[in-house]
């Protein structure tokens, strides 16, 4: 890469960086959603 | 056609079938950023002017395609949402609007490191294909932001729908701003007249890469409409039966 290297490695290391960000971030959304649907339905069921 | 739309419309249909749909867009999306990302780094030949920086190529081009090609999806659901009040056109449209901030944070940064070498600035507030990069991004915080304003979820749906629209203005103008002003900014690459103007062995792998990048992004928003749908169906049967039964509990 020469003189380069660090502007390209830098640029694909940050695509790598944003990529799992968006990964993680959908699957931690739906579990938080699911814990969250799950502690409700619980919650109404104690109260019947 | 229909029937079609209108069974795609129900959300415990849509949910079993994103369900299905998303490892084939997961695997091959991320099969071809790898083959992409090794033949762009490692295979193609450096440029005859830029050396090895061109290789930002692979990273950059795809994400601006993809910072304005999720507001398209985000403007026509909200649309769509708008004109025929289909809950799940808005569900698209609120998974879409944080994967499009990403991606144009992403065709930002990089194309201001790339920008470094090439131009001596990080950022040239005259270049109208920068700034206007710049209003998408504001765009998709501000329709983010007055999502999470507003308590009633009809009314964020109708309120995002209208802002997602008038923001539409901007695509054409940052697909266009290199051609109707100066700027440094090089023009189009891949749709001019005349066919590419890029050697095969540099355009394969960009064709590589914005595929797979198109196939991560259907994997990702259909993840995320799937979680928007279960949000917003919360108080019924379906969703109760479901997350219980993937929890294990009976």
């Amino acid at each position: 890469m020469g003189a380069y290297g660090a502007y390209v490695w830098t640029c694909f290391a940050l695509t790598a960086l944003v990529l799992v960000i968006c990964e993680w971030r959908a699957s931690s959304r739906h579990r938080q959603i699911c814990r969250e649907i799950e502690v409700r339905v619980k919650a109404l069921g104690e109260k019947q | 056609m229909w029937k079609f739309l209108h069974k795609l419309a129900s959300p415990p249909h849509f949910y079993g079938l994103a369900v299905r749909l998303i490892p084939w867009f997961a695997v091959p999306g991320f099969l071809l950023i790898a083959y992409g990302a090794y033949a762009g780094l490692f295979v193609a030949p450096p440029d005859y002017q830029q050396g090895d920086a061109f290789r930002i190529i692979y990273v950059h081009v795809p994400s601006a395609y993809l910072s304005v090609m999720a507001y398209m999806v985000m403007a026509v659901s909200a649309g769509i949402g708008l004109i025929w009040r289909m809950k799940l056109a808005h569900a698209v449209a609120a998974g879409a609007a944080p994967l499009g901030a990403w991606f144009t944070f992403l065709a930002l940064a990089t194309g201001s490191i790339w920008g470094r070498p090439m131009w001596g600035t990080w950022w040239e507030w005259g270049d109208p294909r920068l700034t206007s990069e710049l209003v998408l991004l504001f765009l998709y915080f501000g329709y983010m932001a007055l999502r999470g304003a507003i308590d009633d979820t009809a009314k964020a749906d109708r309120a995002s729908a209208v802002l997602a629209l008038v923001g539409a203005v901007n695509v054409p103008i940052i697909h266009f701003s290199v051609e109707w002003w100066s700027s440094l900014h090089q023009g189009p690459t891949l749709f001019k007249e005349g066919g590419p103007a890029i050697d095969n062995a540099m355009l394969y792998p960009l064709l590589a890469m914005i595929l797979g990048f198109t196939f991560v992004f259907g994997g990702l928003l259909l993840r995320r409409v799937r979680t928007e749908v279960l949000y917003r169906e919360r108080r019924t049967r379906w969703v109760r039966e479901l997350v219980f039964s993937a929890a294990g509990i009976k």
